[in-house]
């Protein structure tokens, strides 16, 4: 591994050179080298702004307010963090997740296949699909999805309406593109009427195949270089995430599963409403965002990465037949030798996802008990919920707690974003250290640690686009701290130099 | 369903402070427009997707919070040839330039933006912000009280110089 890059021995006398922010992900991150006169890299770090003041902004709150209130941490995954919290209020009413009416748990699962769905065809089609379709050191003008679109029509088309129908899937369940009131406490308020479901059903057909042939497009560009890619930012790891009962892969509820980087079995089927002894989470001095490990296994042996690579990574079989077909070739074609360590292979592991979801939502579509209005179950008050789901970027927990008057006085997340943290931090520094150490710095070398930040699909929460907000801006220090290169990249694309920012 | 004529698409998340301005704005319009006239949409942020909902329309107005502008000002949108390379989220301008791509000329389009200060989470509307958002509500009101066959030509005249903001 590569963490003896995460602090350097003599700081005092390196350049420095920060990217900041990072693009082509979610919100904001900053990443950081420290270089020798050779341009011999002693120090990559990644830094996220953290999801800064928001158990503060849920404290206080009255409990039933949650799951509207939570949709505002994120623009990206707001679905996620709603159904996560109303897990978590379900119990708060007494409602476990067994007790939740039929049809509220089949619209939940349909609003998070959605959620999903959309989520992935966003990262993959949007954000990723430049680099690996034109390489990550094409013409910077080249890495956008608007040339994907003119080169590739068909595939950015398909992108395009990939994510318009998982959104249309949300507004259909919940009412809204955005701010959705679908799950309430203990269940759903609103049925899904027969027109908004033949709605849906009228293009699911063509979304599968869609979603087939992403699958069969990422296998191809993994493949066309294949060494490379089973290279680049890969780390061996720990894998986490729920399970189903059976072991099969699951995104809305199940007990958690860890599998050690050789593939052995950590534990299984955990309870996640004991998350607190099973994750600890470490702060360190130079990041706002914390390193959670697990606990069994201490600070340095205890990271993990979650997400579509360790979902795919962690599960025994995928319960839809054309995904599972899909993991079992995933699997045959990079599991070194019981799992996948390729960061890349993260957006393999997405599409197979992406697929599933356009599979299960077909089949819940097909579903007469859908349409059921028992969507309500009641129980009697308590004081501490837990919800876990798993959200597009990995496992998200959601804890509260409350007082006699309903009021939330204490609120703990983990996002999924966080428990990458390390990972996201080691596929910096093997970047560093394999591809960058000893060269010249260049943008297309810079753009190679944004590729395999990208690779996570990390959220970093800003949702904050105002006009004229977010330039990328890229400083080279020396040793005495004075800039002595800088160059500004506006948020309409163009760039400067020098100065003139 | 056929597409009514004029969109009125706020970007914004409202429990950051002023980012909440677009979204506020639609809210203030609701029960003063025409709603066989007017769709409003409001989003966190514009994507490109958002191109599919510019189509069969007559008039585009885009409402956005702006770190730039000291109360409000609405100018004409011409489509951005290129995309910002920063972040997964598109100016109105590159939308329009993805909509050109995509399915040719775009409807007129234009971008009101108001002035704002402050975008923490948890914050409120900067008193700023309020005053605002109070003139940029009475400009759009007025905008929006013209027959609806000449909107588009009241739009611009209303507007200042086309702007090749991205």
């Amino acid at each position: 591994m590569y963490e003896h890059l995460e602090t350097a021995a003599n700081p005092a006398g390196l350049k420095r050179v920060a990217v900041d922010p990072v693009s082509r992900v979610e919100g904001h991150g900053k990443v950081t080298l420290l270089l020798d006169d050779q341009n011999q890299v002693q120090q990559a770090r990644l830094h996220i702004v953290e999801f800064r003041g928001f158990e503060k902004f849920i404290q206080g709150r009255p409990y039933w307010e949650l799951p509207v209130l939570v949709q505002r941490l994120c623009g990206i995954c707001p679905v996620s963090h709603h159904l996560a919290a109303a897990k978590a209020i379900d119990q708060l009413v007494g409602i476990d997740p067994a007790d939740l009416p039929a049809a509220a748990d089949k619209l939940r699962r349909l609003l998070h296949f959605g959620q999903v769905l959309q989520s992935h065809a966003l990262h993959f089609f949007y954000l990723s699909s430049p680099d690996l379709l034109f390489g990550f050191d094409s013409e910077i003008g080249q890495r956008s999805v608007v040339a994907v679109l003119a080169d590739h029509p068909e595939i950015g088309l398909q992108g395009v309406k990939l994510r318009k129908y998982g959104q249309e899937v949300i507004r259909m369940v919940s009412g809204k593109r955005v701010h959705g009131t679908g799950a309430i406490p203990g269940g759903m308020n609103k049925a899904l009427s027969r027109e908004e479901r033949d709605y849906l059903l009228q293009d699911i057909g063509q979304i599968v195949d869609w979603a087939k042939a992403a699958v069969a497009l990422v296998k191809h560009l993994h493949n066309a270089n294949r060494p490379f890619n089973d290279q680049f930012a890969t780390i061996r790891s720990n894998y986490l995430g729920l399970v189903n009962a059976d072991g099969a892969l699951e995104l809305y509820h199940g007990g958690i599963r860890a599998k050690n980087a050789d593939g052995t079995t950590l534990f299984d089927h955990y309870d996640y409403c004991d998350y607190q002894d099973l994750i600890r989470e470490e702060v360190r001095s130079w990041t706002y965002m914390k390193f959670p490990y697990l606990t069994a296994l201490g600070k340095a042996d205890g990271w993990y990465r979650v997400g579509p690579l360790a979902r795919v990574n962690n599960c025994d079989f995928i319960d839809t037949p054309l995904a599972e077909v899909a993991r079992v070739e995933f699997k045959q074609q990079l599991a070194d030798p019981a799992l996948v360590h390729s960061t890349l292979a993260f957006h393999w592991a997405r599409m197979i996802e992406l697929l599933h979801c356009a599979e299960r939502i077909e089949q819940l579509l097909a579903d007469p008990n859908l349409l059921s209005s028992d969507l309500v179950a009641q129980g009697s008050k308590r004081y501490q919920g837990i919800g876990v789901i798993e959200a597009p970027r990995g496992t998200l927990f959601h804890h509260y707690q409350i007082d006699d008057n309903d009021i939330v006085t204490k609120a703990n997340l983990i996002v999924s974003t966080t428990s990458n943290n390390t990972g996201m931090n080691e596929s910096v520094r093997q970047v560093a250290a394999e591809y960058l150490s000893g060269r010249e710095l260049t943008e297309p070398l810079l753009n190679q640690l944004e590729v395999a930040i990208r690779a996570y699909d990390p959220c970093l929460s800003c949702a904050t686009h105002a006009v004229g907000k977010m330039p990328l801006q890229v400083e080279l220090v020396d040793a005495a701290g004075r800039v002595v290169d800088r160059l500004i990249r506006h948020s309409n694309g163009e760039f400067a130099r020098g100065d003139a920012v | 369903m056929a597409a009514k004529p004029v969109l009125l698409l706020a970007c914004g998340n409202p429990s950051r402070g002023d980012d909440a301005l677009g979204p506020l704005l639609l809210e203030a319009l609701a029960e003063h427009i025409d709603p066989d006239l007017v769709e409003c949409i409001v989003d966190f942020q514009l994507q490109i997707e958002h191109s599919l909902d510019l189509q069969d329309r007559q008039l585009v107005i885009f409402i956005d919070a702006s770190v730039r502008e000291p109360s409000f000002e609405f100018t004409m949108l011409t489509p951005a040839p290129a995309l910002s390379h920063t972040t997964h989220a598109l100016s109105p301008a590159a939308l329009l330039g993805v909509y050109r791509s995509l399915h040719g000329e775009p409807p007129p389009a234009y971008l009101l933006s108001i002035g704002g200060h402050s975008f923490e989470l948890g914050e409120a509307l900067s008193p700023a912000a309020q005053a605002n958002l109070a003139q940029a509500t009475r400009f759009a009101l007025d905008l929006l009280q013209g027959a609806p066959t000449e909107l588009a030509a009241c739009a611009a005249k209303l507007a200042v110089t086309p702007s090749a903001n991205g």
